[in-house]
């Protein structure tokens, strides 16, 4: 059996197959179309022939795709929705929305707030008003809303009342409505969580269309025995009905695939990452081969969410960076790149502005296109910018560090062929085979997982046995999401004091991983 | 006297982070609730302190309870006018204005919902200048005035008013009060004339913060200068160390959040090393082993790009921060002042020094 793991990019689809030992078989380029799926079927094809691998054997494809992200970043295809937070009487302060941008707010049709929720420790904050649920259901059936959010205080801690009102929901939409419920998406914060909910039942039309898609264009491929995963943000996997369900997921899996892919090609658990691409660079950091999470509010489209997104760093310096000499004599290099036209903006490509591929070119850094064009940069000019390129990921690289140690770097992407070979501040540099096609690869061996977050007063558990605890609940999680349960290890541990309890209130956080059943 | 819209509250925000000290809550949510507020109510009227009348009822509004809780619940809504009710019934007296407690975090934002839902101005002035962790840490408290009638109310329509006869009982009431009602209550205390407001309270203070908040807005805009001295220039603040955070170490003793950050020099500061300690709120900076700041002083850690504080539940490895020391209000100078919050109330050995003094002017 095999792995097929695709990554569709701004500039190419990247497409990989990997053996059942995780061996890359072949990795392949081409180009992203304007019909995104043609950029697929066409990277499908080529890794087939290179690989000689038959399509029967294919039993797991991987997909990741920034087609969620862009259509909320461009407002676009996304469907109307009806909202309903549970928690009368709190929170009616904050009115859901509040800060989004008009445009964005209209994928809303209508947004109420009713009676039911929770208090932190459990108890019942007021019953759920399943009429007034049944009858906002109602409502939306009549102006033809397909698409529902739903969000509860403190559902992280109880979920009853999202899940009965999904129930409801569905008696009175059809079987057929997506309902999105908060506590299946977010964490702690009300409002970045409803926000997460709101955004991935907008996105319910663009998850269906583009998973369809990519289901006919590998059937066309006559990959038929291959069941599709999509990685999500944390690096691990969902299936196909589940990305339908979650598609906001799927956001940020990106940058998170070419961390993971470093990781695996280079057999490095801890490490900076820095992958160069055409136009920007993104320095992340991989810890026990997971990518470190940021710990700030992440905001999609200028809607603040509470996602678990990778810890990444974006500077201006890909290999498309436009290189200028100054009248000072000074040398700068970026952030404006000539992106996807490097391949004839280029000096080696025959075009003529001078980019950091044409200067590590110039001074033997790199071999592509044709070395005679670029004779004609002076060679101390060329090599002032190569060192303006090094100081500039060397600064990325130790802003993203831990600690003053020196840590592992793995240089992956295309745009990496610009970089010097030895960084300061790195006990390595590694450069692994398949470098390119880094993030194809780790959408193709992303894991599954399962996270489980509760509050938990250690006067009254023991913390020892309250984590213990968590993480069996976590491992369960990831056994129940498709993990193989031998494989399943639990990945992060967090526990963090609350302020204003009497005893000792902490919130725990557990996540397990593990590899995914064939 | 003047209004305050979206774009003020915007501003008051971002400012209220920098006077939270490290501490006091993420004012976001509580802009979320003053924004939907205004935007239902229309602008709130910010009054001058000398505006208020000697004998005016000035009623401080404050969410108390956790954080965490907070960004659940938030507030109901109806809790201002059952609050405000029962404090005129108390009193027996029309209340002319609001006013924020605790004008650093989240509780800068609270009482302009309040007066926005209320229809009352709201004076420009705290008791704090900026975010303490304990209910009598106001400088009403250095005036002698009393917390209690202290006025709490839950979003589900439960409300308690008490009498007490010390503040740390009005702590202890308002606590228990606080968990039975599932961590989080509208809380006013200190009620009090104009006379006494205008004597003991830190008059200006939603205007500075605002000030502080456009500055922080326009940094990345000066054109004269970096946006480091700009930053510097517009808040005042003297520059006590640059680094990244290479460790947090935290621990909870009795309600508190209690730790320490170190932070090993970058640039200028490159091979020292510094450390900040806090309780909620950040209440030493040392340097190379010598105290440069301490409480009341404002001890704040910014981002270097960005300015942005950097609260003590979002220090992280690998962060670049700049620590800055703000001048305290003057009243938490004077001998009453340090006893309720100085550096020993904390638990700190040393006495105070101001940080004009001990940081030398920081460093350049």
């Amino acid at each position: 059996m095999y792995k097929l793991g695709i990554d569709v990019g701004g500039t190419n689809t990247d497409a990989v197959i990997i053996d059942e030992n995780y061996n890359v078989v072949a990795s392949v380029k081409n180009p992203t179309s304007g019909d995104v799926y043609e950029g697929i079927v066409g990277a499908v094809q080529k890794v087939l022939n290179e690989s000689g691998v038959d399509r029967k054997q294919i039993g797991q494809a991987m997909l990741g795709t920034t087609q969620c992200t862009n259509a909320i970043v461009e407002r676009k295809n996304l469907a109307k929705i009806g909202f309903m937070r549970i928690g009368a009487p709190a929170s009616c302060g904050i009115l859901p929305m509040v800060d989004w941008s008009d445009d964005i707010k209209a994928v809303c049709e209508r947004a109420v707030i009713i009676r039911g929720g929770f208090e932190f420790d459990g108890r019942e904050l007021a019953p759920l008003d399943e009429d007034a649920c049944r009858d906002f259901c109602q409502e939306m059936k009549e102006k033809g809303v397909r698409s529902i959010a739903i969000s509860g205080v403190f559902s992280t801690i109880r979920n009853d009342n999202e899940l009965r009102a999904a129930e409801i929901a569905r008696e009175v939409l059809g079987d057929d409505v997506h309902v999105s419920i908060s506590s299946e998406i977010g964490s702690m914060g009300l409002v970045e969580r409803e926000n997460a909910t709101i955004l991935n039942a907008a996105l319910c039309q663009v998850a269906e269309k583009f998973t369809d898609g990519f289901a006919k264009s590998i059937a066309h491929e006559g990959i038929e025995n291959a069941k599709i995963y999509l990685p999500q943000n944390d690096g691990t996997l969902m299936t196909m009905e589940y990305a339908r369900r979650y598609p906001i997921l799927t956001v940020a899996c990106g940058p998170t695939n070419s961390i993971r892919g470093a990781s695996y090609l280079s057999k490095v658990a801890n490490a900076i990452v820095v992958d160069v691409g055409g136009t920007t660079t993104d320095v992340g950091v991989i810890q026990n081969e997971f990518p470190r999470e940021s710990s700030v509010a992440v905001t999609i489209g200028g809607v603040r969410t509470n996602f678990r997104m990778p810890d990444v760093m974006s500077i201006g310096l890909g290999g498309g960076s436009i290189v200028r000499e100054h009248k000072d004599g000074s040398v700068t290099v970026g952030p404006d790149s000539v992106g996807y036209e490097i391949t004839s903006k280029a000096m080696v490509f025959g075009g003529d502005v001078m980019t950091a591929t044409d200067v590590a070119v110039r001074t033997g850094k790199a071999k592509v296109g044709d070395p005679s064009l670029v004779e004609s940069i002076p060679l101390e000019l060329a090599e002032k910018a190569m060192s303006v390129i090094r100081t500039m990921a060397e600064d990325a690289v130790d802003a993203m560090k831990v600690s003053s140690d020196d840590s592992d770097v793995i240089l992956v992407g295309g745009g990496s062929i610009i970089l010097p070979d030895e960084l300061a501040g790195a006990s390595r540099t590694i450069k692994p085979e398949h470098f390119g096609c880094a993030n194809a690869i780790g959408s193709a061996i992303s894991k599954v997982s399962g996270t489980y977050e509760t509050l938990v007063d250690y006067d009254e558990v023991p913390r020892d046995d309250a984590l213990e605890k968590a993480k069996q609940a976590a491992a369960d999680m990831a056994a129940e999401a498709g993990a193989v349960r031998e494989t399943v290890e639990i990945i992060d541990v967090e526990d963090v004091p609350l302020q204003y309890y009497p005893g000792n209130t902490n919130r725990v956080k557990v996540k397990a991983a593990g590899e995914l059943r064939a | 006297m003047r209004k305050l819209g979206i774009q003020e509250i915007q501003d008051i925000a971002r400012g209220a982070a920098l006077l939270g000290a490290g501490g006091g809550g993420d004012p976001y949510l509580g802009k979320l609730v003053a924004i939907g507020a205004i935007n239902e109510c229309g602008p709130v009227t910010l009054l001058d302190p000398e505006e208020v009348p000697d004998d005016a009822l000035i009623v401080p509004f404050a969410m108390m309870g956790a954080p965490t809780v907070l960004s659940e619940k938030g507030i109901g809504g109806e809790e201002y006018k059952a609050l405000f009710d029962l404090v005129e019934n108390h009193e027996g007296k029309k209340i002319f204005a609001t006013m924020p407690m605790e004008a650093g975090g989240l509780n800068s934002m609270f009482p302009v919902a309040a007066a926005a839902r209320l229809g009352l101005p709201m004076v420009d002035c705290d008791g704090m200048g900026r975010a303490f962790p304990e209910l009598q840490m106001v400088t009403f408290t250095i005036g002698g005035i009393k917390s209690s009638p202290v006025g709490l109310a839950d979003e589900k329509g439960n409300t308690v008013i008490f009498d007490t006869i010390t503040n740390k009982w009005s702590e202890e009431l308002a606590r228990s009060v606080v968990m039975s009602c599932g961590g989080s209550v509208a809380v006013t205390l200190y009620n009090m004339t104009g006379k006494q407001m205008k004597e003991y309270g830190v008059k200006g203070i939603v205007t500075r913060s605002e000030k502080l908040g456009a500055a922080m807005r326009n940094v990345k805009n000066v054109t004269d200068k970096t946006p480091e001295e700009a930053f510097l220039e517009f808040t005042e603040g003297i520059r006590l160390f640059k680094g990244k955070i290479t460790d947090v170490r935290r621990e909870t003793r009795g309600a508190f959040n209690f730790g320490k950050v170190v932070v090993d020099g970058i640039d200028d500061c490159k091979g020292r090393s510094a450390y900040v300690e806090f309780q909620n709120e950040n209440l030493a900076a040392v340097v190379d082993g010598e105290i440069v700041a301490t409480t009341p002083d404002l001890i704040s850690l910014v981002d270097t790009e960005t300015f942005t504080p950097v609260p003590t539940d979002a220090l992280k490895y690998g962060k670049r921060v700049l620590i800055v020391g703000l001048k305290c209000y003057d009243l938490w100078r004077s001998k009453e002042g340090l006893e309720l919050v100085g550096p020993r109330y904390f638990g700190l050995d040393t006495d105070y020094v101001p940080v004009e003094v001990r940081g030398k002017g920081g460093i350049r």
